[in-house]
């Protein structure tokens, strides 16, 4: 099931809805990394809430997709990581070193005003 | 020690052809830790370690399959997943086991990991025959 981006103002947001197959997270890796230029955002929000597993292979992929968009010239965010989740990304080692995390969405939008030049403004 | 394995008539088998498949594995892992009692962060342990050892059956293997079913050891009581595939197998066991190493460009957290977070941990692999890997949680 392909993930929705939505567009709100210079930052993009996508929300996984549920269980997610490598290929879907994969399209929305190059999808993100297309739309960036498109829309011409400044950050990248991925709720990752409805998630209930992150293994290596995801969150490889998600650490891959923020350096991708850091490149491409905005910040990404990951939010909503639950707190067994993160138990478990600890327990197997998997630390997403140099990724920005946010507790929800509200503090996800929080941190890109902060963290973006452009700041959460309309246009 | 001998190897908890669960008997083969009371375990669950998914079939892992596709990285579909893994969403499914890991369902089946999640329904029976419940079934044990595991706490959700117990149970989510588990289900990341069955996608970490479904998704190696896909990336080296492309078929196998998830045996999920329940093991005792007198009062004690577990979860035990065989994970099996007829691919290549592993030439070295130690190097698959080290922290850090991958040939598939993952993480290189994929077997070690799964070892940390389970109780009992066993590979078997013969080049050219395939790899059987069993782990074990128990119930506290």
């Amino acid at each position: 099931m392909p993930v929705p981006i939505l567009k709100q103002s210079r930052y993009l947001i996508a929300t996984i809805q549920s269980a997610l197959g490598d290929a879907d997270l994969l399209r929305l890796r190059d999808k993100l990394v297309e739309k960036v230029g498109i829309e011409r955002s400044k950050g990248v929000i991925v709720d990752v809430t409805a998630l209930d597993v992150l293994d290596s292979f995801a969150s490889r992929t998600v650490r891959d997709l923020a350096y991708t968009i850091r490149l491409r010239g905005a910040e990404t965010v990951i939010v909503g990581i639950q707190p067994d989740v993160a138990f478990a990304m600890v327990q197997l080692g998997i630390t997403l070193e140099g990724v920005a995390t946010a507790l929800d969405l509200e503090e996800g939008l929080a941190y890109l005003d902060e963290n973006t030049r452009h700041g959460h403004r309309a246009f | 020690m001998a190897i908890a394995r669960s008997d083969p008539e009371n375990s669950k088998c998914v079939p892992i052809a596709s990285d579909d498949d893994l969403v499914a594995a890991r369902r089946e892992g999640r329904i029976v830790a419940e079934q044990l009692g595991f706490s959700t962060s117990e149970a989510t342990l588990v289900a990341t370690a069955i996608s970490e050892l479904a998704r190696n059956i896909v990336s080296y293997a492309h078929s196998g399959e998830i045996h999920v079913g329940l093991v005792h050891n007198g009062n004690k009581r577990g979860i035990n997943i065989i994970a099996r595939d007829k691919g290549p197998g592993i030439l070295d066991i130690s190097l698959a086991m080290r922290e850090g190493y991958s040939t598939s460009g993952g993480l290189g957290i994929g077997l070690p990991g799964v070892r940390r977070i389970m109780d009992e941990f066993d590979i078997a692999s013969d080049v050219g025959r395939g790899t059987t890997i069993t782990i074990t949680k128990w119930k506290r």
